[in-house]
């Protein structure tokens, strides 16, 4: 009953749906209020079906409703409660459904929260919101409906991948997600705007809140994908430029760059139609990730079940979505007046940089994920492009954006002079270089030029934001006067610079762990130690245990630094009682400056002896450290008081607004 | 370029985006085309299954048209291809060499007896040091070599009927012409 | 569709096939750092052909444990790194590198970006020049005068001019 109850819900929600795409967009123009007025509504209900959908899928995963074949292919009745529930987006129906119920809920809040909106953008943001819907909804409906049921009915469930009955893979994708779907707000602000034919600031400033609450769900969520792949997948990698993964970096830059450009359009009025081109494209390649996950055209450890059909059904959807919105932004945007001019040297140039930097880099990760398919349609061969020519590209970008970020954050806006940055700029200009020249000491770089290069950017963009705070405390009076800016007006800057600081921190991380780290593969009898990087890792053999739904071989290590025993780890190798490949459990012990890590191979013999991996990986927090320092980061510029300041000061925009509005 | 043409770029790269993708759509990206098409079989000497103490090489790919298939005893495609490859052996005349892959004998044995030997004669490659020269990445697998001992075409896959009708015999009966 | 779901098992097997081998790669062991480093490196960037993009290195598919060895047995031999891998690319073709390698198919993979960077660099120079040569938009005469309206407290406030939809 409960599934038919879900089911029923998602065909209300694609009913609102198409008259919530059709109606307020269509009385925008009429100017019909009442048209107009059915926007937020229609945005409550169809986040309530699809809310209610979500809730009997989860229903159902708990009270193992075996009846219902995505619960029966993806859960087992011994499967801890959490996981269950974690299970309900843990494949292809699922996560489709959770998608749609996070994208009727930022359309919910776009309507709670826009009070100060005219009712006309309103009208058309939630309108195209609607439309994306309908294309989630039907695809549900028509090819991957979650609540098909399974007859005759399965005594038992085939469990839930042993890889993703965890914690930090349960919350992955909701955050990813949140991220994915958070976009399609300025999607439909940049759409909404294209429409009514005005690109101002004002577009500009109602969307960067919503644009930077997504960008920091999605760092958040790769972050989270990372760290987990770091502990879960047993060889401590925590990159490895797989297709799926590419396909989360890539709305991320894009994002990024957004973000930026949003703050330049809104301030200065400048970069309107670049902005808007970013604002499609960040939602476009949320878009195009979810078609390359789920269509089977790459292959990838992370793809979920793939099918030709479900894939041109997305494909089709893609070409509507994408190709409509930038067949009306060729049409709309060379309209706009030009915003304001900058000089070379201004905060403009180098916002504007960085923004082609991340931009490029998106298009050449694209490029990379989608070169083996190209080369197999021009007849060039087959051909794999793996981490090597990532890597490369990585490098070759990064330096220049860490550059650019460094000098861009003091830099006036619109006029600056040279001298007066190199000025600002040279004390931490020759810190850096002697951190550099520091680092090629053979002690500390060990005969590889990335180290001093990385830890050299690290350094710059640190002392460059540090000389940017102490010029701008400078003036202010004392302590007091520096604490007031925090609290104050200010905290727009402050979040810049705990989120540049977090780049620093990743750049430190990323640096360290992929030149210094140690793995060490050995076989070990119970009662040896081993050494690795200074610490003693002494093995006293491994028992067998029992787990909820699994059984497994838990080993002991005792680990050493000089005399002192440090820590117990005691990793596991499981037997998923369902079947399948036996799963590694690594044993951790974390660090702020390293992580000491054992693996379990296989037993060798009968007495007790197993091979083994013992890992040392310096400084690897820091890559998830640099990213949570961005999320809070952007959290902290998000609780500026200009956003929350109440319509008064908007309503004054808006008439500004409206005197340097963009003609049709 | 012209203002309007630079805001119509987006859509244009868009809509080729787009050409690679539903061409992709019809690809399978975990098919590894075969390096050895086009050139001479593997040089290598391996007993046969049937009996240890007789051994087949790859001068007994020359002189005739043949197919080289690899298989092993619990591959399901491969029991599901084995009523093709007998309807194969018995109508058309080409020699069928079987390449049994890292295989259990009492096995593979059992699996002919069972369901029939539609094979000339079957290498046994224990190790799979055989399969690695020859490519082989997953079974079933079936080489088509010419009289001369060329590697001329590789199915990767199960031979069905429709497999077999249109795309391996029309190989086959080209090479047999040739002379 | 038989043949589609023929291929599919096919696709399987190797992990239907493949016992509980759970992996390390202790067994590949050799006196020299430099060459164990080197055989890591090497088995770090190819691929696992059967697997669903992994190296050589995570890989814990039989066929991969099976080209660990050739790879170690050849390195243990005295080959050295090139000849591994044309040894593998001579039976699996250039899929199996994680790293394209460099030919005329390839230059636009490895070139392109250079070339594609220098022509962004060359847009963003070209874009900054033209704004900073005062393309400020100019205000027609109706926006002058609103202008002047908004700025004089005194005035009514300007009525909304034609066009304007929101």
């Amino acid at each position: 009953m409960i599934p038919e109850i879900g089911h029923f819900a998602l065909i209300l929600a694609l009913a609102l749906a198409l008259v919530q795409a059709a109606f307020p967009l269509a009385g925008s123009f009429t100017g019909s209020r009442p048209w107009m007025g059915m926007a937020k509504p229609l945005a409550w209900g169809q986040f309530t079906f699809t809310l209610v959908a979500l809730a009997a899928l989860g229903q159902a995963f708990l009270t193992d409703d075996f009846s219902v074949a995505y619960v029966a292919h993806n859960s087992n009745s011994l499967l801890p409660d959490m996981y269950k529930v974690s299970a309900v987006w843990g494949a292809h129906e699922g996560s489709l459904l959770l998608w749609a119920t996070l994208l009727a809920a930022w359309g919910a809040a776009v309507a709670t929260f826009s009070r100060a909106l005219p009712l006309a953008v309103i009208a058309r943001v939630i309108s195209v919101q609607g439309m994306i819907s309908i294309g989630f909804l039907l695809f549900m409906l028509l090819t991957s409906n979650p609540f098909d049921r399974i007859f005759p009915m399965p005594p038992e469930g085939r469990d839930l991948n042993p890889l993703l009955q965890d914690f930090g893979l349960a919350i992955h994708p909701p955050m990813l997600y949140m991220g994915y779907v958070g976009f399609s707000v300025a999607f439909a602000f940049a759409i909404a705007a294209l429409i009514g034919g005005r690109l101002d600031a004002a577009w500009a400033r109602w969307s960067r809140p919503w644009t930077t609450v997504a960008w920091i769900f999605l760092t958040i969520g790769i972050a989270l994908g990372s760290w987990w792949a770091y502990y879960e997948l047993g060889w401590g990698g925590w990159w490895f430029w797989d297709p799926v993964e590419n396909a989360s970096l890539m709305p991320w830059l894009v994002g990024t760059a957004l973000i930026h450009s949003l703050a330049v359009t809104e301030k200065r009025g400048a970069f309107k139609s670049w902005t808007v081109l970013l604002a499609i494209s960040a939602f476009s390649l949320s878009l195009l990730g979810t078609f390359l996950v789920r269509s089977g055209v790459l292959t990838s450890v992370h793809a979920f079940a793939t099918d030709p059909t479900r894939g041109t059904f997305i494909l089709i959807f893609l070409c509507i979505v994408i190709g409509g919105s930038l067949a009306l932004y060729a049409w709309r945007a060379p309209s706009v007046s030009t915003g304001g001019g900058f000089d070379l040297v201004s905060r403009e140039s180098f916002l504007l940089a960085n923004n082609l930097l991340l931009t490029l880099f998106a298009a050449l990760v694209l490029f990379g994920t989608l070169a083996p398919l190209i080369y197999e349609a021009m007849a060039w061969g087959k051909i794999s492009v793996g981490f090597p020519w990532f890597n490369k590209m990585f490098l070759a970008v990064m330096p220049f954006l860490a550059l650019f970020m460094g000098i861009g954050h003091l830099a006036r806006w619109k006029h600056d002079e040279p001298g007066r940055l190199a000025r600002q700029l040279w004390i931490a200009f020759a810190l850096s270089v002697a951190v550099t020249a520091l680092a090629f000491l053979p002690g500390i770089s060990a005969g590889h030029a990335t180290v001093p290069l990385g830890l050299g950017l690290a350094a710059w963009l640190t002392f460059s934001h540090l000389t940017g705070l102490y010029e701008r405390l400078r003036h202010k009076r004392g302590l007091r006067g520096a604490l007031a800016d925090l609290t104050g007006n200010s905290r727009s800057y402050y979040g810049m610079l705990l989120a540049h600081l977090g780049v620093a921190v990743l750049i430190v991380g990323i640096t360290m762990v992929s030149h210094f780290g140690v793995e060490k593969d050995v076989r070990m009898s119970p009662g040896t130690s081993q050494e690795v990087a200074g610490y003693r890792f002494q093995f006293e053999g491994a028992q067998a245990v029992n787990g909820p739904n699994y059984r497994a071989h838990r080993g002991r290590f005792l680990v050493f630094e000089g005399d002192r025993q440090i820590a117990v780890l005691e990793p596991e190798k499981r037997s998923y009682l369902t079947g399948g490949m036996p799963m590694t459990e690594a044993a951790i012990l974390p660090g702020l400056t390293r992580d000491l890590y054992v693996s379990l191979g296989e037993a060798v013999d009968q007495q007790g002896d197993w091979a083994l991996r013992l890992y040392y990986k310096p400084y690897v927090r820091w890559i998830w450290l640099g990213a949570i320092f961005m999320g809070l980061g952007g959290l902290l510029a998000l609780s500026d008081r200009r956003y929350r300041t109440a319509t008064r000061r908007v309503r004054a925009a808006d008439t500004v607004a409206a005197a340097g509005t963009a003609r049709i | 370029m012209s203002k309007s043409l630079r805001f119509l770029l987006p859509l244009a790269l868009f809509v080729a985006l787009v050409g690679l993708l539903f061409f992709g759509l019809g690809t399978d990206p975990r098919k590894v085309p075969s390096p050895l098409v086009g050139k001479p079989v593997p040089q290598f000497t391996l007993p046969t299954l049937q009996d240890p103490k007789r051994s087949v090489s790859d001068a007994d790919l020359r002189g005739k048209v043949s197919l080289v298939n690899v298989w092993f005893s619990t591959c399901v495609s491969c029991r599901a291809e084995h009523r093709q490859l007998m309807a194969i052996a018995k109508e058309s005349g080409v020699q069928i060499v079987g390449l049994n892959w890292k295989d259990d004998k009492p096995d593979a044995l059992q699996m002919l007896r069972q369901f029939g030997n539609p094979y000339h004669v079957v290498a046994f490659d224990e190790d799979g040091r055989v399969g690695i020269d020859w490519g082989v990445y997953g079974a079933p697998e079936t080489f088509v070599v010419d009289r001369k001992g060329t590697i001329r075409y590789k199915q990767i896959g199960p031979i069905d009927q429709t497999v077999w009708e249109q795309t391996l015999r029309p190989i086959v009966d080209q090479l047999k012409a040739e002379s | 569709m038989l043949p589609a779901a023929l291929l599919a098992g096919v696709l399987a097997w190797p992990f239907a096939a493949t016992t509980a081998h759970a992996f390390t790669l202790e067994e590949f062991s050799f006196d020299d750092p430099a060459q164990q480093a080197e055989f890591r490196g090497l088995i770090d960037e190819l691929r696992c052909l059967v697997c669903q993009n992994e190296s050589l290195s995570a890989s814990q598919a039989e066929l991969a444990q099976d080209l660990r060895r050739e790879v170690y047995e050849m390195m243990r031999a005295g080959k050295s790194k090139a000849e591994v891998v044309d040894f593998l690319v001579a039976r699996y073709g250039d899929f199996v590198l994680y790293s394209p390698p460099i030919k005329p198919s390839t230059y636009v993979l490895w070139f392109g970006p250079l070339a594609l960077g220098l022509l962004g660099a060359v847009v963003v120079l070209r874009t900054i020049r033209a704004k900073g040569k005062g393309q400020e938009a100019d205000l027609t005469e109706a926006e002058r005068q609103r202008l002047a309206g908004l700025l004089s407290p005194g005035r009514e406030p300007a009525r909304r001019p034609k066009g304007d939809r929101s």
